[in-house]
Parts: C-alpha cells; sequence; structure tokens
C-alpha cells in the first residue's frame, strides 16, 4: 500500500467518523418520515343525477343507477353501501416533514405517522451514489464504477418502462385491442373499435428490433426508412419557414428605431441607441453570413467583413461559454443541497425540520 | 428490394407530410404518421434496451475486462425493468380499486418510483454535475488570451460571467443608472451582448444551418442522399 | 522550483478542490443565515411574467416540462415559479412532457406548488397532469392539429373526454399559451419551430444555460420571454415573488371591503414596503377595514416566502463565488503561460 493510498483512507476515515458524529447530533440526520393513511373504497350503486328525470312524476320507476367507486368514509358511501357491497383497502404513505414528525412523537399522538425505513435507506443509497460519482475526480475506482454500471442499467429500462406504459399502451395497443386494454391497463378510456392502421407503427416496430438479430437486420432499414423520412419532411418545412424566413424577417427590420418619450415625443437619445443596436445587429448578421460564404475566396472586401463576421462569432461564442459556466455551476449547487440538506440536515432552506409559524401564509 | 423499398417508404413519408402541411384535406394522413413515427420512437427504447442486454451479455460470456461491471448492469436493468412492468409496490388507482395493473407505476412510493428517485436522480444528476469541476480545470489549462479573437471571446466571458451575478452590480454600481452611461453598467453590458452581438451571431448560424437542413432534408426526400441506409452508393 | 512554476504544475485536484469549496461554503453559508442577494429583473424575466400576467384568469396554458434531474438545478426553480404564477392567477394548467423523466418533473413540481401551496385548486378543473409522450417533435407536430390523437387519457389513466378541463381542446390552437422549460432536444427550439412560429402562439421559454444563446435570436418575435439559466430563474422568481404578496395583499384588502382600484393600489405599496403596514393600518385609509383584515394584511406583508421558491435566489450565492473563481482562474493560466512563454519555455 502506498503512501497515497494511505492519504485517502485517511480522509476517508476522518469523513467516516465526522458523519457518525453528525449522526448522533441535534436532531441526527438523514431520515425520511411518512404517514401512512389508511384508504377503502367501497362499490356503490347510487341514482343517475338526471335533471329530466327528477321533473317527471314516474321518478321512481325510470330512475337508473350507476356503479362507482368512492371512500368508504364518504356520505355517498354512508347513503348507498350495503354489507354486500364490494370493498378494497389498501395503506398510503404521504411524507411529512421531520419537523411535522419530531412535533407528533413529542405529544405521542404519532396519527400514523413513522419513520420510514425504504425511503430512508434510499436517501442513504442516493448519498452513496453522490460521494461515489464525485470520488472519481480524485481517481477512478470501484465504487465509481459501480455507480457508473447502475446508471446505464437503471435509466435503459427507466425508458423502457415508461415508453411502454405511457405511450406503447394508450397510444399502439389502446388502439389494436382497445376492449383488452380498458379491460386491463386503462379502465378509463374510452370504448371504441380496433383501428387497424395502427398495424403500421407495430410492423414497423418489429421491423426495428430485426437489429438485434444475427440475421435478416436489412428489414430494420425500412423502419429507419420511415424514420428519416419524417423527420426529413418535418424538418424541411419547419426550419424554413421557423427559422430561415422568420430569422430574416427579424433582421430585416428599419435601422432608425424611434423610442418615444411618456409624453408622446421622439426620445432622441433612446432612439439613437436603439438604432445604433439595430444597425449593429444587422451588420453582425451580414457579416457572419459572409464569413460562412466560402464560394467566394475571403480576399480584400470580402475578408475584411469576414474578418469582423469571425469578431462578432468569437464575442458569440464567449457569451456561450459565460452561460455554460453558470448552468454547470448552478447543477453542482444542486447536489450539495442535496447532501447538506436532504442528507446531512446541516441547513434547513425549506424549513423542513423547524416548525415556522409564518411560512404557509403565503400562497 | 433491399434499397428501393427504403427509398420508396421514405418518398411517401415524406410527400405525405409535405402535403399534409399544405392541404388540408391531407391533414388527417399527416398527423397518422407522426403518431406513428411517435410510437415507433417508444418502441425504439425497447431496442435500447435490448442492445445493452446484447453488449453486456457478450461481455460476461468472453470474461473481458470489466465484466463484473456489467453483472451490475444487468442485474440493475432487470430490476428496474421487472418493478416497472409488473407494477411493484403500485397502490390501486382510486377510480378502479378493484383492477390491479391500473395503478399509477410512476406515483410516489412504487418500487419504481424508488429506483428513479434514489438511483436514477441522484446518479444522473451528479454526473452532470461533476462538468463544474472540469470547466475549472478547463478554464485554468487550456483558454489562452493569445490572440486578438481569443481575448474577445474570454473578454465576453467575462462580462458574462460578472454581469449575471451580484458581482456585475456591485462592482458598476458606482455609474448612475438614470445617467447617459448607464449601458456602462457591466448587467447592462451583458444584455446588451447578449442582445445584439449573440443574437447576430447566432442568427446567422441559425440561418446557415436551416439551409442546410432544408437541402439535406430534400436530398433525403428525393432520394439523392442514401447515406442512412449505410454500404455506400 | 519558482511559484508560478508550481503553479503550472500543480495537480488539477487542488482546482477541483477550489470549485467544490466556491460552491460548498456560500450554500452552507446562505443556508444557515438565509440570506440571499438582491435580484433586479431584466426585460426578458418581466416579459416572461407579463406574458402570463397579461391573459385573463382562468385562461388555458400548456406547460412542456421537457427536462430531467441532471438539469433540475437550473431549472426546477423556473417550473415551481411558473406553477406559482398560473396558480395564483387562476389559469388553467395543461401539464406534458417529451422527455420520459419529464414526466416525474412534472409530478415532483405540481405537488411541490400545488399540493403544498395551492391545495385548493382541482385536478381535472384547475390543472391536469397529461405525462409523457414519446417522439420528440412529432408529438408536437401532431397536437398543433389533433391534440386526442396523441393524449387520449391523462397520465393517471382517465380518458381526456372525462376530464372537464379538457372540453374545447381539440388542439394546440386552443390553448392561449405555452410555457415550456427545457433542458436540450427536443426542447424550446422544436416549440418555437413546430408550435410558437405556425400558430403565432405566445411561447414562454425557461432553458438551460447551454440553450439560452441559441434562443436570444427567437426574442420577441417568436419567444416572447426567455429566462436563462439560474440567473433567469433567480430574476422570475423574485418578480413572481413579488407579486405572489401584492396579489394576496390586494385580495385580503378587497375580501375586507376595500375598492378594487384602491386594493390595488394599496398592495403594491405595502408588498414594497412590508415594515409600513403597521402604521398604515391606522391610517385612514384603513379605517373601513375590519380588525381581522387588518392583522391579515400586516401578517400577509411581512411574512417571509416560503423555501422552495427561493430556491433560484439561493444559487445565486455559490454562482457568484464560482464565477468569481473562474475569472480568476483564467487570470491564473494566462499570467502562468505568458510568464513561462517569456522564459522560453511556452508550449
Amino acid at each position: 500500500m502506498n503512501r497515497q493510498n494511505v492519504g485517502v483512507i485517511v480522509v476517508f476515515l476522518i469523513l467516516g467518523v465526522l458523519v457518525a458524529a453528525r449522526a448522533f447530533v441535534g436532531d441526527g440526520m438523514g431520515r425520511v418520515y411518512t404517514r401512512l393513511d389508511p384508504v377503502e373504497m367501497v362499490r356503490i350503486d347510487r341514482p343517475v343525477l338526471d335533471a329530466t328525470l327528477v321533473e317527471t312524476e314516474t321518478e321512481t320507476q325510470t330512475q337508473t343507477t350507476e356503479s362507482v367507486w368512492v371512500r368508504s368514509d364518504s356520505d355517498q358511501a354512508r347513503d348507498f353501501a350495503t354489507a354486500s357491497s364490494q370493498t378494497v383497502a389498501w395503506n398510503r404513505s404521504e411524507p411529512v416533514t421531520p419537523a411535522e414528525a419530531f412535533a407528533a412523537f413529542e405529544s405521542g399522538e404519532t396519527a400514523g405517522i413513522r419513520l420510514d425505513w425504504p425511503r430512508t435507506i434510499g436517501l442513504w443509497v442516493a448519498a452513496f451514489f453522490t460521494l461515489a460519482i464525485f470520488s472519481f475526480l480524485y481517481k477512478d475506482n470501484p465504487f465509481y464504477k459501480v455507480a457508473e454500471s447502475v446508471v446505464v442499467g437503471v435509466s435503459a429500462a427507466y425508458w423502457m418502462v415508461v415508453g411502454f406504459w405511457d405511450m406503447i399502451v394508450p397510444n399502439l395497443l389502446g388502439n389494436l385491442a382497445p376492449g383488452f386494454v380498458q379491460a386491463t391497463f386503462l379502465p378509463g378510456l374510452d370504448a371504441a373499435s380496433p383501428q387497424w392502421a395502427y398495424l403500421i407503427p407495430a410492423t414497423f416496430g418489429v421491423l426495428l428490433l430485426t437489429r438485434l438479430l444475427p440475421k435478416g437486420q436489412w428489414l430494420s432499414l425500412w423502419t429507419l426508412a420511415f424514420i428519416v423520412g419524417t423527420t426529413a419532411a418535418l424538418r424541411m418545412v419547419a426550419y424554413i419557414e421557423g427559422d430561415f424566413l422568420s430569422q430574416i424577417n427579424a433582421t430585416v427590420q428599419p435601422v432608425y428605431q424611434v423610442v418615444t418619450d411618456a409624453d408622446g415625443g421622439v426620445d432622441g437619445y433612446a432612439t439613437f441607441w436603439a438604432s445604433l443596436r439595430q444597425l449593429t445587429l444587422l451588420i453582425g448578421v451580414l457579416a457572419c453570413l459572409t464569413y460562412f460564404f466560402f464560394s467566394v475566396e475571403h480576399k480584400g472586401a470580402v475578408g475584411g467583413v469576414a474578418r469582423l463576421g469571425i469578431w462578432f462569432l468569437m464575442i458569440t461564442f464567449g457569451a456561450a461559454f459565460g452561460f455554460t459556466v453558470m448552468g454547470r455551476i448552478a447543477l453542482l449547487a444542486a447536489r450539495f443541497e442535496f447532501l447538506f440538506d436532504d442528507w446531512l440536515w446541516l441547513i434547513d432552506p425549506t424549513n423542513q425540520r423547524v416548525v415556522a409559524s409564518a411560512v404557509g401564509l403565503l400562497g | 428490394m433491399k434499397r428501393t423499398v427504403p427509398l420508396i417508404i421514405t418518398a411517401t413519408v415524406g410527400v405525405v407530410l409535405i402535403v399534409s402541411n399544405f392541404i388540408p384535406a391531407f391533414r388527417a394522413w399527416g398527423e397518422e404518421a407522426t403518431t406513428f413515427f411517435s410510437i415507433i420512437a417508444a418502441i425504439a427504447f425497447v431496442l435500447g434496451g435490448g442492445s445493452l442486454l446484447k453488449v453486456h451479455l457478450r461481455k460476461i460470456s468472453d470474461r473481458n475486462a470489466g465484466w463484473g461491471y456489467s453483472i451490475v448492469v444487468l442485474g440493475t436493468f432487470f430490476a428496474t425493468l421487472a418493478v416497472g412492468l409488473l407494477k411493484i409496490g403500485v397502490t390501486p388507482n382510486p377510480a378502479f380499486p378493484d383492477m390491479p395493473w391500473a395503478g399509477d407505476v410512476q406515483a410516489r412510493g412504487t418500487a419504481f418510483w424508488w429506483a428513479y428517485e434514489y438511483t436514477f436522480k441522484p446518479l444522473t444528476s451528479t454526473m452532470f454535475a461533476m462538468l463544474a469541476f472540469y470547466i475549472a480545470s478547463a478554464a485554468f489549462r487550456a483558454f489562452r488570451a493569445k490572440n486578438l479573437e481569443a481575448m474577445l471571446l474570454l473578454g465576453t466571458a467575462f462580462i458574462i460571467l460578472l454581469g449575471r451575478t451580484f458581482a456585475g452590480y456591485w462592482l458598476t454600481s458606482w455609474i448612475p443608472i438614470d445617467g447617459p452611461f448607464s449601458g456602462l453598467r457591466i448587467e447592462e453590458l451583458s444584455v446588451y451582448i447578449m442582445q445584439v452581438f449573440n443574437t447576430a451571431g447566432n442568427r446567422a448560424i441559425i440561418i446557415g444551418i436551416a439551409l442546410g437542413i432544408a437541402s439535406t432534408s430534400l436530398k433525403i426526400l428525393m432520394g439523392l442522399d442514401r447515406s442512412y441506409l449505410g454500404g455506400g452508393n | 522550483m519558482s511559484f508560478l512554476q508550481r503553479i503550472e504544475n500543480a495537480d488539477r485536484r487542488w482546482v477541483f478542490l477550489l470549485m467544490g469549496l466556491a460552491v460548498a461554503v456560500p450554500i452552507i453559508y446562505i443556508g444557515l443565515t438565509g440570506k440571499t442577494l438582491p435580484e433586479k429583473a431584466t426585460p426578458l424575466a418581466e416579459s416572461a411574467f407579463e406574458v402570463l400576467d397579461d391573459l385573463p384568469s382562468g385562461s388555458r396554458i400548456l406547460l412542456a416540462w421537457d427536462f430531467d434531474p441532471a438539469s433540475e438545478g437550473e431549472l426546477g426553480p423556473m417550473a415551481t415559479s411558473f406553477i406559482r404564477q398560473c396558480s395564483q392567477k387562476g389559469h388553467r394548467m395543461y401539464f406534458i412532457a417529451l422527455w420520459p423523466v419529464g414526466a416525474q418533473m412534472i409530478r415532483s413540481t405540481t405537488t411541490k406548488v400545488i399540493g403544498g401551496y395551492y391545495p385548493d385548486l382541482e385536478y381535472g378543473r384547475d390543472w391536469v397532469d397529461l405525462g409523457f409522450k414519446a417522439g420528440n417533435e412529432a408529438v408536437i407536430k401532431t397536437i398543433a392539429t389533433d391534440f386526442r390523437q396523441m393524449f387520449p387519457a391523462d397520465a393517471r389513466g382517465t380518458s381526456v373526454s372525462a376530464i372537464p378541463m379538457m372540453e374545447g381542446i381539440a388542439s394546440l390552437a386552443d390553448f392561449d399559451a405555452i410555457v415550456n422549460v427545457s433542458a436540450g432536444y427536443p426542447g424550446s427550439k422544436e416549440w418555437v419551430l413546430y408550435a410558437a412560429t405556425p400558430l403565432k402562439k405566445p411561447l414562454v421559454v425557461g432553458c438551460t444555460g447551454v440553450q439560452a444563446p441559441l434562443m436570444y435570436p427567437y426574442v420577441p418575435n417568436q419567444v416572447r420571454g426567455l429566462l436563462g439559466a439560474i440567473k433567469g430563474a433567480a430574476e422570475y422568481e423574485s418578480v413572481v415573488n413579488g407579486w405572489v404578496r401584492e396579489d394576496s395583499i390586494r385580495k385580503t384588502l378587497v375580501a375586507g371591503g376595500m375598492a378594487e382600484s384602491e386594493a390595488a393600489s394599496t398592495a403594491t405599496t405595502l408588498a414594497r414596503d412590508p415594515d409600513d403596514a403597521g402604521a398604515w393600518s391606522e391610517t385612514a385609509a384603513a379605517a373601513s377595514l375590519t380588525p381581522e383584515s387588518k392583522a391579515a394584511v400586516i401578517a400577509l406583508a411581512a411574512a417571509p416566502t416560503p423555501g422552495i421558491f427561493l430556491e433560484a435566489q439561493r444559487r445565486m450565492g455559490p454562482q457568484l463565488v464560482a464565477h468569481l473563481l473562474m475569472i480568476g482562474l483564467i487570470v491564473m493560466g494566462n499570467l502562468v503561460f505568458f510568464a513561462s512563454r517569456r522564459r522560453g519555455g511556452g508550449r
């Protein structure tokens, strides 16, 4: 074991001791509380509220009923539920802030509030993964590699699952086999007859998957052709209208920009600056386009204008760099906030752990 | 067959979509085409998962370097897939509590949500947060004001970096905000740079790219550009 | 070895450490003291606010959340503030996502804002979560002319025909404005090209720092309001926070019996100078109000803004220090470079 590794181990040990100490100071750290909320639903047959029926004298004979699920503690359940009504019960966990949990434990009236072990473990797993990724800054290590592998596995499966439930079920199966989808996954869907045209995307989808087979991969080109054709057609029209024409339209504006003051007169100073802005913008766009135009050699006057274009582009790239830096730092700040606030409980900007009476007034 | 059919498909769907933009009678065809495209996009997620599976299974069977990590990839992949597709830990849909498959798999409290909240979310966000460190290191090692162009780039970056924080405001707060030189305050300069110089540069880039995309698209639809079919010619 | 040479050859992990401290220390400081830096809104943030403010209450706003946890640090605060403004204003909100994880972003932001601060808003009447759809710009293109073809049901599995607020929504043309919070492709550019431009719809964009410079050319014709990165979020957040306070005071005054126009001007004054609320309640202007209304107004004027609506403003602290560090690093890097070149060791 060389000196460097010993140093790393010492640093980790110190950090570990600090975290362990933190866990026993004050309110501790890294716990998630939830309230177990029992839900019971009951199926009732309630009369259909139909204004036209109420007015007729034969109301009771023609009144129809509908079968709906309501909460068993609701007024409707009391009115219409019978002993033989079907019921379903389950528990829902609603998160509560540690402050609420502390107050409940202190008063002894927990009302279902408890330490949520799965979510608490989750929080520690999240903190571990966050630190595991950060550990790469020091050097590559097995913790980082494990974290990296987890993200690859989870994200691929995540997209598949979401794609299946949010798109393939309602938009593909819901059109090909509406009866089945309504009877199983999406009971709220309107009744409809099958739309056989949706066999086309289903077929293209299956052909796309031939890419995974050892043979017959060329069939996936048909799907690729559909994708490329759609993209090309969509973009051709949209880019000409939204980018090419609209951007030229926005550039070709009068250079003399009149700015009026509060009295309706021309504000000479503001007009000068607005006009200068417009002129600079126009010159800038033309100079940059000249630089992009390679059919003419960049010499003489054209070369001069093209050089001006480069300067404009450099300013553009400088601005892009500045904005990129800004974005990256905000992301880092968010991760540190997670560690300091949610996990270590060092800071409490959203009053999760102190009872602040004034919070909640606004909004 | 291998090359003709794709060309016909591309041209057909392209023509349908373009025509549907201009002739209302064909609008429904265009809507169908874009809906089909969206469904295929969802199926492509399956392709992504399948490819991942293939690559890592091969890595494991060949005992390539780091094959142990491939087991982690596949383990988390199958675990997430299982809890998501089988809707494990999903509470019933309150409108249809008797139908076990009608619950919301992404709702807070499900096993799939747990995988998102405590693995996917911290991992992806920390990976992007790491870029802050690398951009700092690059700033120290790579950005050299060697010529006028580089100076322009760095000067702009400084104004933006200062102007988009309180530092810019503080440094030039001595310039009266109503006076004739208020435009020289750093926060005003950064707005001016964005709205004039950056707009001019990016507008030229946008116009250039739009022309490029329009012409490439046209070549693809007419079958002149077949590079997406692979294999040359 | 000279000082400059030492710096030149320093391990890059020292730079990492500096960056870590530049971000971590301000977070802890702001977290412990609760102080944030003042924000002054630029015209772009103000116009983003005005697009939604000028629309009458009850307008239909499509909110497209095209981002993921990786960009939540920048975009999350914008998303919460957009929801806060729409909720306070009484707009009807329709959420959709073109990113697979966007569906979770919808859930987390609506739970935080609507669940936490606007519990009276009813799902299906005031807001609806339509969830994620795959297909990128093809989704926008489809819903531009036929909304239900792409969205037959909401994220909770209810048919859109059974959702009251979906009545009258046949296509994107039926919305009064589009708000897009975007982290890349598909995102704000696609909303400009496939929705805002052809349909001439007011579009408000909140985007990452990487995208923001690319979106400026679309302002103001194709994009009406633009929030770029965390700074844009902080500016918009401060505008919305100020307005919510003012609007809450105004509503309390009107409920207490004050005329609408007088209530509006009083609310503006009190929201600006909350300390004056106590003195104001003793003046003749407040004579018509009940003691309860007066107490409510004084409490509202002084009430601290909930922490979740100060997220972006809090992040401007680490932002400031880290930006200064970046400038320092670039300057130092150049000093070292030119000094070593003068010594003849230029690379």
